[in-house]
């Protein structure tokens, strides 16, 4: 799950993190309100869950309250990479000298969180790593023992903060572990953390991503859920506990198991095809599960053709088809499907299909040629 | 031979009396596995299918001689249940559930890897040697004992293949699904070596998928300590960057982790990958 910048910059403040003084506006009379209050140049930031926000136009500096007022009024409803603004950050204009990154992953391949500094900051740290690699500093962290104060030092040497500065810097990284480590995040970024002119620490920008798993102990931050970081389709996918990524191709597909239903897709590609989505019902999915799973697909106009892979284990095929079945009674369509059967009860289900008149194929090889070239019309 | 689970497994169901771990202890039991003992905390004294439940791991392991242990209990408390069967000296753990969040599970590896405790999984569907046990939710039936070892990432494509392999007449010395997590206990390396000094696996099959870093670093051990064959196949190679493909695990972050580097990784050692998963027992049949 993605937080918005000021959903992350409350966090890491609550553990002991500068951030600017400011509020969120929802309308442009609240971000007048909010930059009189603040008495100072203020900065209006889009609050979006994209990246980009700045070039795009959503971050810009207004003078006085009617400036922020105008400013907020032009950014509220604008368009960034296909969403729509409806929150504004007001936030007390920094006076920066040095833009600086520290950010914590999660490194799979040393299974510890890591937490990376560098003195490039103000810019996406992935941008760093491919032009100058080595002006990152790395280091890992002990899940037993959390960031240790030296650490912090460390990396405040690392990137070459000015000695008056180290012992705050050490304090924000350690407040930033606390805030990654209590709310169960898989990142937290503060890009950039500025120095300003009068020589302090201030995190201006702030990044979260929290681990879905983890949100069952988190209330208050599950709740903060922007409906917009998902389609209508993945949220209503979500609510009946499927697992679904729309893509751009025309043929849906519905699998049982997540490995399955990506070579499900990659066989589409190979036989000529582009598949429609991501969709995997889970383990011993039942006829209304199936029958969900199957609207969501067809909810999509580019879907041409559908294609049904199935490996019965615990899953049993004839639920399966009953399912597919259930929901074609519902939805009525043309768009013709595809169905391959394999395992626990795999002739009962082949059988319900056969009724359906829709068309069956032993392989999966098989099916995705048949997918593909009945969504070409051509079967 | 085989590794890991054999006749000699003696194993404990933790969450044996829930919905899933009920069902597969039956399972398991029709397959022939040895379930000697179940824990579920408060349900001590109870029986399941004519098995004995305790409280503890512990009071499960010094009544019942338990050497392996699958875990069945919901993801808030699976971690959990995976630090109480290792503290009890369990040797072999695997973990079926899905959804533990990830600095949990960073503990509990870093926890295991100053003991003697192996864990499979979590977000795996286990460990079979057909014929001998199956600890896991795997479909049996569709298993054959034989010469080939299969090590996977994932569940319903791993049956696919042995399916295959299976219909093909080409038999499995262990199939284990490693588990769809970006942590897990036992990553391809692990088996690979396990593969490597067994004597009845001759050949091994490899299932990755995007993601991570794991199948690279396989590659690299495969070119330096593998004797044997091992021919992998690459789902998700029509995967969007940036999102999640159904495993926790499964997601190209920052440009890494793509099928294609994986499979690249691969053929630069001269392992054949094959281009889908009807393939891959075609492939395996001319080292048979």
């Amino acid at each position: 799950m993605k937080l918005h910048e000021y959903q992350s910059k409350r966090i890491f403040a609550q553990y002991g993190v500068p951030i600017p003084r400011g509020d969120v506006a929802t309308t442009p009379v609240q971000a007048r309100q909010i930059a009189a209050r603040l008495g100072k140049r203020v900065v209006i930031k889009s609050q979006v869950l994209v990246g980009g926000r700045g070039k795009a136009g959503g971050i810009r500096l207004a003078d006085h309250p009617d400036e922020a007022e105008r400013v907020a009024d032009q950014i509220l409803g604008m368009n960034i990479k296909g969403l729509t603004v409806k929150k504004v950050l007001v936030d007390e204009a920094a006076d920066i000298s040095k833009e600086i990154y520290l950010g914590i992953v999660i490194d799979r391949a040393r299974r510890r969180p890591v937490m990376m500094a560098s003195a490039e900051g103000g810019i996406e740290i992935e941008e760093v790593a491919r032009a100058t690699p080595e002006r990152i500093i790395r280091l890992e962290i002990d899940p037993f023992l959390g960031l240790q104060a030296y650490q912090g030092r460390e990396l405040a040497y690392g990137i070459g903060l000015s000695k008056d500065l180290v012992r705050d810097f050490a304090k924000i990284a350690q407040g930033l572990y606390q805030a990654f480590v209590q709310s169960d995040a898989s990142l937290a970024e503060i890009n950039p953390l500025v120095v300003t002119g009068d020589g302090k620490l201030l995190a201006v920008d702030g990044k979260m991503l929290l681990d879905d798993n983890g949100l069952f102990r988190h209330f208050e931050l599950a709740e903060m859920r922007d409906a917009d970081e998902e389609t209508a389709e993945e949220q209503e996918a979500r609510r009946h506990g499927l697992s679904y990524v729309k893509l751009d191709g025309e043929i849906g597909c519905m699998v049982n198991g997540a490995g399955l239903a990506m070579a499900t897709m990659d066989i589409i590609k190979l036989h000529g095809g582009e598949p429609a989505n991501f969709l995997d019902i889970g383990g011993g999915a039942q006829a209304d599960k199936v029958a969900a799973a199957l609207r969501i697909i067809l909810s999509d106009p580019n879907v041409k053709g559908v294609l049904f892979n199935i490996f019965g284990g615990i899953t049993r095929c004839d639920e399966v088809a009953r399912g597919i079945r259930e929901a074609l009674a519902e939805v009525p369509t043309t768009v013709p499907m595809v169905a391959r059967l394999v395992g626990t009860n795999e002739e009962e289900g082949r059988q319900i299909l056969a009724e359906a008149k829709m068309i069956t194929a032993a392989t999966l090889s098989e099916a995705a040629q048949n997918a593909v070239a009945a969504a070409r019309g051509e079967l | 031979m085989s590794i890991l689970v054999n006749k000699d497994t003696r194993l404990l169901v933790q969450g044996i009396t829930g919905r899933e771990g009920e069902f597969h202890t039956r399972q398991m039991q029709e397959y022939g596995t040895n379930v000697v003992a179940g824990v579920t905390p408060g349900k001590g004294g109870g029986w399941v299918s004519g098995i004995p439940v305790f409280d503890t791991v512990h009071e499960a392991v010094d009544v019942t001689e338990a050497n392996a242990s699958i875990i069945y209990v919901p993801a808030r408390f699976a971690a959990e249940a995976v630090l109480e069967a290792a503290d009890a000296g369990i040797k072999l753990v695997v973990c079926i559930t899905e959804g533990i969040p990830v600095l949990d599970m960073i503990r509990v590896r870093a926890y295991l890897d100053c003991r003697d405790t192996r864990l499979i999984g979590p977000n795996c569907p286990g460990i079979i040697t057909p014929g001998e046990a199956k600890v896991g939710i795997m479909p049996g039936h569709i298993h054959t004992p034989g010469p080939v070892g299969v090590v996977s990432r994932s569940g319903t494509l791993t049956y696919e293949v042995v399916h295959a392999l299976t219909e093909k007449g080409v038999g499995q010395s262990t199939a284990i699904g490693i588990g769809g997590d970006p942590i897990i206990g036992t990553d391809f390396i692990d088996v690979l070596r396990l593969f490597e000094g067994d004597p009845q696996t001759r050949q091994v099959v490899l299932i990755g998928e995007i993601g991570g870093t794991d199948e690279q670093r396989a590659a690299e051990y495969i070119a330096q300590h593998m004797s044997k064959p091992v021919t992998a196949f690459i789902a998700g190679q029509t995967a969007p960057p940036g999102k999640r493909m159904g495993h926790a695990g499964a997601i190209i972050e920052g440009g890494e982790g793509t099928a294609a580097e994986k499979i690249a990784a691969f053929e630069a050692v001269g392992v054949r990958v094959a281009k889908h998963p009807g393939e891959i027992a075609s492939l395996v049949t001319e080292f048979v």
